[in-house]
């Protein structure tokens, strides 16, 4: 009881391939002077540089939930190590998880929804993907996981930008692009992204996951929505055609509509998630609901789902619902015919 | 009346126990605290993940985010006994003739009480382990079962199946059974003769403590409303039977649960800080302990059957004596 009224602390996932700049971030998350102190958890202590006791070494253990659920899993060393940590809560300000180059972001997010005591303590901050602008295209090729830590994240690092020519690394991120339309991407060399873009996003509190990307889908698609105070602006014109990506198997559905019955709304919402949950990474949308004076937001991560109210809308906002599935072998017209079939009469 | 000694400490209790009729209170900083003619302390893993009572030994033993174990005995004494290594310590066991297991990461290892030192290597992650009462045996709690090691032979270890993830271990005080708690809302059984399984689940809760009542008659569990106690005393286990509810209170969980030693009566602590003893036999409630600041985490009668220490998640921990 006491517990529920300390804050939760929040935690930064950290995917991508051996190579593509991990540890330089963590060490950059662990050196630099920006005032608070992490708690680490590792796969292997192996190059970080830096003693430091909060960098706990911990091995994957993906535990499926006994429930039938084949997309429900866990991270079971997690969830011990989380409640080792937050029996002394004061040492640290947040937990960054770094996972291993091969490793599912899936059940590491996973956790922080389906255990309760790790729910009660921690909330999931961003999944930050780190991408290796050179080998990405080969990692597509031989590894389904490297599309599945792009498609998961909430914000994109896409890093050694200084070993590709500006044409690779504009079709590099279509692909990016095209595999996550919802996701933030930084271009950097040496990992050299802003703390403040990677850590405390809040990517998945509802109440901000939005309001940091304030062009979610908006109704232009080639409208370049990367990174409005990046630098590289002048990349802008070339637009790689994502018909040329072959090695994507990810896709994503981005849906629009009106203002929506809610009577209708959520029972499609949540018959599409049991029905189609193990296809679907990630989900994100804004909706409009008839009547309501406030914007709905909601998320979810293969079954789970979660959605809540966030603010008034505004004078003059068009209230319009937007929604985007990441998944597989998702059924895009029949999502499409039936989302619209939920708007308001 | 109960009367409550407190004693207010910094932090998460992980066990509180009797060392030589001495109350002792080890927190999540490692530092172990004893009632002892005043408040005493001494210092022992820098961070502490786990701890056990040696009740043969009468010590407690620790392991760490430091990656060692130690064993606290009375007036103050903690003598390392292991090291893994970076990893953490996140279980330990206590066994016959002075040995103790420990685990960290997918390795569990067994320290004989010459300083001997065995490990046995897993494929998946060791949750938890215990010693059987009866012979040089432990088991392990892991994904989808449980091992059976025998450190002191060259044997194989016997494999008990169950899907899903076993996160804690307790034979019975008869070495008949074995019981794991699980990642999901449950407890798992078997009867080792047979390997039999049991299932006990419904709780609204994970299970974090076990209890037996004397002689492994009873099996008292955490995890509801109520101290959820399960009958062992028939040849099958609880199958088929159900289990007593005792102390339910609709608006507090239980989080520890601790039998008296000679009598059917089960000291229950709740996320309030509350603890009560409840008798077995006719539900009877006594009031032990109004509620504090966190969840209690910790208990454990002294021999004479006339104290329970406590400690709790904020660190409020403190003596009840019951005879007053």
């Amino acid at each position: 009881m006491s517990d529920a009224q300390t804050t939760q602390i929040p935690v930064t996932v950290l995917t991508g391939y051996l190579g593509a700049g991990k540890t330089t971030l963590l060490n950059r998350i662990l050196s630099e002077n920006h005032g608070k102190r992490y708690a680490v958890i590792v796969n292997e202590f192996g190059e970080i540089g830096i003693d430091n006791e909060l960098i706990v070494e911990s091995d994957e253990e993906i535990y499926e939930m006994n429930n039938g659920c084949v997309c429900c899993t866990v991270r079971g060393d997690l969830i011990r190590v989380v409640e080792g940590l937050m029996r002394r809560p004061g040492r640290f300000d947040a937990i960054v998880v770094e996972t291993t180059g091969l490793a599912d972001p899936v059940p590491v997010a996973q956790t922080f929804f389906m255990d309760d005591d790790v729910r009660s303590k921690t909330r999931l901050d961003a999944v930050v993907a780190l991408v290796d602008a050179k080998h990405l295209p080969l990692r597509l090729k031989d590894s389904r996981e490297a599309e599945d830590q792009i498609a998961f994240a909430d914000v994109v690092v896409l890093n050694k930008t200084d070993l590709v020519t500006p044409e690779e690394l504009a079709k590099v991120e279509a692909t990016i692009r095209a595999i996550n339309p919802a996701a933030r991407i930084h271009r950097t060399t040496r990992a050299g992204v802003a703390l403040s873009e990677v850590l405390d996003r809040g990517a998945f509190d509802l109440a901000r996951a939005l309001e940091n990307d304030p062009h979610f889908l908006e109704a232009h698609d080639d409208h370049d929505h990367h990174d409005h105070d990046g630098h590289d602006h002048d990349d802008h014109h070339h637009h790689a055609h994502p018909s040329d990506i072959h090695d994507v198997t990810v896709q994503s559905v981005s849906l629009r509509g009106g203002e929506m019955d809610p009577k209708k709304f959520f029972p499609w919402i949540e018959k599409v998630t049991q029905m189609e949950g193990p296809n679907i990474l990630r989900l994100k949308g804004i909706i409009a609901l008839k009547g309501d004076d406030e914007r709905y937001v909601i998320q979810g991560v293969h079954m789970i789902i979660e959605g809540d109210h966030q603010r008034a809308w505004k004078d003059g906002e068009k209230h319009e619902s937007r929604l985007v599935f990441i998944g597989r072998e998702l059924d895009a017209d029949r999502l499409k015919k039936s989302f619209e079939a939920c708007q308001a009469a | 009346m109960p009367t409550v000694a407190p004693l207010d400490l910094e932090g998460h209790c992980v066990a509180a126990v009797f060392l030589d009729d001495v109350p002792h209170f080890a927190l999540a900083d490692g530092a172990v605290h004893r009632l002892d003619h005043g408040h005493k302390t001494v210092q022992a893993n820098d961070g502490l993940l786990a701890a056990i009572h040696d009740v043969a030994n009468d010590r407690l033993i620790t392991g760490g985010e430091d990656g060692k174990v130690f064993a606290i005995t009375a007036g103050g004494n903690a003598a390392e006994m292991a090291s893994a290594g970076k990893k953490w310590v996140t279980g330990v066991a206590a066994g016959p003739q002075g040995a103790i297991a420990f685990a960290s990461g997918k390795t569990a290892f067994v320290r004989f009480a010459d300083g001997k030192t065995r490990e046995f290597a897993h494929p998946r992650s060791v949750e938890g382990l215990a010693f059987s009462p009866k012979g040089m045996r432990f088991g392990v709690a892991r994904y989808n079962g449980a091992t059976l090691h025998f450190p002191a032979a060259a044997g194989k270890p016997v494999e008990l199946e169950w899907a899903g993830a076993h996160t804690g271990i307790t034979f019975s005080p008869d070495g008949a059974f074995l019981v794991t708690t699980m990642q999901e809302n449950a407890l798992h059984g078997w009867k080792l003769a047979d390997g039999k399984h049991m299932r006990m689940s419904g709780y609204p809760g994970k299970v974090k403590s076990l209890s037996w009542a004397p002689k492994g008659k009873w099996l008292a569990s955490s995890g509801a409303p109520a101290a959820i106690v399960w009958p062992f005393s028939s040849k099958d286990g609880p199958m088929g039977k159900a289990p007593l509810e005792l102390g339910t209170r609709g608006n507090a969980l239980v989080t520890s649960v601790a039998c008296h030693p000679s009598q059917d009566v089960v000291a229950i602590g709740y996320d309030d800080g509350m603890v009560m003893a409840v008798r077995f036999a006719d539900a009877k409630e006594v009031l032990l302990r109004r509620p504090g600041k966190g969840a209690i985490t910790a208990m454990m009668w002294d021999k004479e059957e006339r104290r329970v220490a406590f400690g709790s998640a904020a660190g409020d921990c403190g003596v009840i004596d019951i005879s007053a």
